[in-house]
């Protein structure tokens, strides 16, 4: 079985103009719902508590509702999510401990069924969330910048490191987006998916690179537009397989791996798909838009064998 | 003609069977399973296995199988239900005697256990347990090593005999901290002598003598150096990890986890705990004893109705509510105790104390200078309430001194004595709390959570389930795409999963959900790495190069781009656990490792296999790859 019998020719640098201007549509689009409505944070970043609970029947959402506000509780948001009889109740900050929240909120839902039970209560202190969105940015920030230095260094040249940067940014910034407009909560989870998202996205970058050095090396007088289409065509099958492969387990986790994983295998599904249209019209385009030729990857590759790795 | 050197062959094949060995606990899975083990720490023994057993029959609960091991007994379950119904019938029962904690047993044979072969440690996410993010109050710490200072400079300068009007804390430190201490003197005292007499107490320590205006007299001011208060507080956050430790090995809790986490803070996970009161109070409890000689020249009512007590006194109040002057110059702290165990004395509960030798020294020379006087004892306990101030709720450090006891001393004190006038609640308390050790400065609760044993059951079951059908589908579309590559792509994928699962098994690094994530990514990075290799031998036979050649090749020309993309990947994933804390964190472990074995088994693995498939022959006609 082959996707492509022969060889491609797919002419994909000649349009990519257009598909620059998709990603800054959509890039634009994502930014913009950030910037208006936010991300639905989960409580790891914002503080909070949230009780997870079982119904022995269906849950009904709004009487859960007013039983806690009933009772006090301003503003709960309550979701139901994985079976119908599985709810997440959704609190501000408190200074109770999990005992008190969940011998309170299992007795207010018992007064609904007395079945009820609690699974699960997070108690995040306020303090806390605003460092983790800090070292999340921290740990991107720093992953990107030595991954720019690690390109520039291995390919003898910044326009690769900024064609990969900016392809391996792209990805995120679409799941974000993406998650700000469904309003699915973002959590740590999350958060681990997009470093995933960035870990394949750079994968494939630095897959299509490593064939147009190998393509400069066979021929330095071709014209680099032809040089990229070769190396793109050429790892085609390769790039496609192996997201069809990781595609298929992200999904089977999706469908079978319970609420818990949702917003996790959600982000690896937009992330992956975003990454591989990324890795195909960003990355190398960007390096070719920035003057990318022969000279820049064999200039300094000439003094040195061809693969000595590290 | 393919090569492959024989060493290459060996160290594969070593490899494997050293990472199935480690794997294989993994493969039985786990029971729910309760721990008991004897409140007074003696061993379980198999008169106090056949009573429990006996208890748990007589409910209808049905035990899967049994046995002791170092000394805790550990009863196996088919079901949470059971193994719930079984922790609440030992806690009604057998509470007094014993402790019972939720815990997982290994359906692993023994021989296993035996040689250290054990399955990776399951995150609280999927096992369900309590988990607790301490905050600690470094600026505390600071303070309490100031107050020993105080103390100790009290009685350096007592003990030589040189005035002096009083010691108070002063310094603006970031926030108007206190980082240092004045030592006041009259104007007739001899300020080098006494900072000589004070630089004894502690080498290190820096003075600074200033005498402003006569009618005040001298002061001489030390400030703790930046060095210093880091030091202090690194040493705080240790001593804490390490009282933690201790407090949480006291609650019997089954494979417990205590790690600093960041610049001050603490983790602790508990598996199978769900009820935090307790175990919060008991973990975040600062009690201690101090012995002050009583002070007789002055009246206490007096003191207490202006508010003020007089010059080198403190004023207390007893268990009754009557108030009395203490001298503030401490005869034995709380550090200077080694241990407590609670007794019996005629007088109701007591506590035997004894002292380490600085304590035991200054307890000998004050009670010789002092017989006939009266001595106190201090109970404190700390613990941080809230208050409400203008409306607005403000966590405020309270300590609840009272004096305990007052007693004429009779004789010369030694090294080791009896304290009566605590409740036997306290008492238990307390010598719990010199066992395990002190807080080396308060601690918070900032983040908790608890999870039910079920849903940690519920996310397992369904994780793996997802993970299992996902690979089993990668698997059978390898075979398809790929025909006998695609099988040795398999054979290599689940080499690579086995030796993560025996890399995890041997560092004992939990594996929670975004571990589960980390491995997926890991899947993903060992199939590429597969298919990298060969797509590049069809491109070569395309081309029409040898089926023989066309593998050379494609191992050799797939190389560079295995590497980069794998370091690349490897670099985010180092960086992610060096910056990284929690489920970031664990993610991190998992795809670093992750990235190590796929490179091993897909550029020697696959190699190894596919050059004992095809290498032999001299001729190879055309390969099977789809």
């Amino acid at each position: 079985m082959e996707f492509f019998h022969r060889a491609t020719s797919f002419p994909f640098m000649s349009t990519r103009k257009l598909w620059y201007g998709l990603s800054i549509v959509l890039i634009v689009i994502s930014l913009a719902s950030l910037a208006t409505r936010g991300l639905n944070l989960g409580v790891d970043f914002t503080g909070g508590v949230t009780v997870q609970a079982e119904f022995p029947a269906a849950a009904n959402r709004d009487a859960v509702i007013t039983a806690l506000t009933a009772a006090g509780y301003a503003d709960p948001q309550v979701t139901i999510f994985g079976t119908s009889r599985d709810i997440a109740i959704r609190l501000p900050p408190t200074r109770q401990s999990t005992e008190e929240v969940r011998g309170r909120i299992e007795q207010i839902l018992q007064t609904l069924d007395a079945g009820a039970r609690i699974q699960q209560v997070e108690v995040v202190g306020p303090q806390i969330g605003g460092e983790l969105q800090r070292s999340a940015v921290q740990a991107l920030a720093a992953t990107l910048l030595l991954i720019f230095g690690y390109i520039a260094v291995r390919f003898h040249t910044w326009r690769l490191s900024l064609g990969a940067i900016l392809a391996v940014l792209h990805d995120p910034i679409l799941v974000l987006g993406t998650f700000s407009l469904t309003r699915t909560t973002f959590d740590l989870t999350v958060v681990a998916a997009m470093l995933a998202v960035i870990g394949y996205s750079l994968n494939d970058t630095v897959v299509v690179f490593d064939r147009i050095r190998e393509r400069f090396h066979a021929g330095r007088r071709l014209d680099p537009v032809t040089v990229l289409d070769q190396s793109i065509n050429q790892t085609l099958s390769r790039t496609i397989m192996t997201k069809v492969v990781t595609l298929i387990v992200v999904v089977a986790l999706y469908a079978l791996g319970g609420p818990v994983l949702r917003g996790f295998s959600e982000a690896l599904i937009i992330g992956i798909l975003a990454g591989t249209y990324s890795s195909i019209y960003i990355s190398s385009a960007v390096a070719l838009d920035c003057g990318l030729t022969a000279t820049h990857l064999l200039a300094s590759a000439a003094r040195k064998p061809l693969d000595d790795l590290p | 003609m393919l090569e492959f050197a024989r060493w290459k062959y060996v160290l594969v094949t070593l490899v494997v069977l050293i990472g199935v060995l480690f794997a294989l606990p993994n493969l039985f899975g786990e029971d729910p399973a309760l721990q008991v083990e004897r409140k007074n720490r003696a061993p379980m023994d198999d008169f106090a296995r056949q009573s429990i057993e006996e208890l748990l029959h007589k409910q209808n609960i049905l035990i899967k199988r049994d046995f002791i091991d170092s000394g805790r007994l550990i009863l196996a379950f088919n079901d949470v239900a059971s193994q719930l119904r079984a922790r609440d019938t030992v806690d009604a029962t057998l509470s007094d005697v014993d402790r019972a904690a939720l815990a997982n047993a290994s359906r692993a044979p023994a021989w296993m256990r035996k040689f250290g072969l054990k399955a990776m440690p399951l995150g609280l996410d999927l096992r369900g347990g309590l988990y607790l993010l301490y905050q600690v109050d470094l600026q505390g710490a600071v303070s309490q090593l100031l107050e020993s200072y105080e103390q100790s400079f009290r009685r350096a300068l007592t003990d030589a005999k040189l005035p002096f009007t009083d010691i108070t804390t002063i310094g603006a430190g970031a926030g108007g901290i206190a980082n240092g201490l004045r030592v006041a003197l009259p104007p007739e005292a001899d300020a080098a002598q006494v900072e000589a007499v004070l630089r004894k107490v502690d080498v290190n320590l820096k003075f600074t003598t200033s005498s402003s205006g006569a009618a005040q007299g001298t002061a001489i001011d030390m400030m703790l150096t930046a060095a210093q208060i880091k030091a202090r507080e690194d040493y705080a956050l240790e001593q804490n990890r390490t009282t933690l430790t201790n407090r949480v090995n006291e609650l019997g809790v089954s494979e417990p986890i205590v790690q600093r986490q960041g610049l001050d803070r603490i983790n602790v996970q508990l598996p199978g705990v769900q009820n935090s009161a307790e175990v919060k109070d008991l973990l975040g409890k600062v009690a201690t004893l101090e012995l002050r000689l009583a002070d007789t020249q002055n009246n206490a009512l007096q003191a207490q109705q202006s508010g003020h007590a007089p010059l080198g006194t403190k004023l207390y109040k007893r268990e009754d509510g009557s108030p009395i002057l203490l001298k503030r110059e401490v005869i034995v702290t709380g550090d200077e105790l080694t241990s407590a165990t609670s007794a019996t004395s005629t007088e109701g509960p007591a506590v035997s104390i004894k002292l380490d030798a600085r304590g035991a020294d200054s307890m000998l020379r004050t009670t010789r200078l002092n017989v006939g006087k009266p001595m106190a004892v201090v109970y404190i306990e700390k613990s941080r309430r809230q208050v409400e101030v203008n409306g607005q709720k403000v966590d405020r450090d309270s300590s609840s001194e009272k004096v305990i006891n007052v007693a004429t001393i009779r004789g010369v004190f030694g090294p080791q004595f009896q304290v009566t006038g605590l409740t036997s609640g306290e008492a238990r308390d307390l010598s719990l709390m010199l066992r395990s050790g002190s807080l080396a400065a308060p601690i918070e609760v900032v983040e908790e959570r608890a999870i039910g044993p079920s849903l940690g059951q519920d996310n397992i079951d369904k994780g793996v389930r997802a993970l299992e059908i996902g690979m089993l589908a990668v698997f059978v579309f390898m075979a398809l795409y790929y025909h006998a590559f695609g099988l040795v792509a398999d054979a290599v994928l689940l080499a690579n999963v086995i030796l993560l699962t025996a890399l995890l098994s041997m560092l004992r690094a939990s594996l929670s959900l975004p571990g589960i994530a980390g491995i997926i990514l890991t899947v993903g990075i060992a199939v590429d790495a597969n298919v990298l290799i060969y797509e590049r031998i069809r491109e070569e036979l395309r081309n029409g190069v040898s089926p023989q050649a066309a593998i050379r090749a494609g191992f050799d020309k797939a190389f560079s781009a295995i590497a980069d993309s794998n370091v690349t990947a490897l670099i985010a994933g180092l960086a992610l656990w060096v910056i990284g804390t929690g489920a970031i964190r664990g993610f991190a472990i998992v795809l670093t490792l992750g990235i190590a074995t796929s490179m091993f088994t897909s550029l020697l693995g696959s190699r190894a296999l596919i050059t004992l498939l095809y290498g032999g022959r001299q001729k190879v006609a055309r390969l099977s790859i789809g």
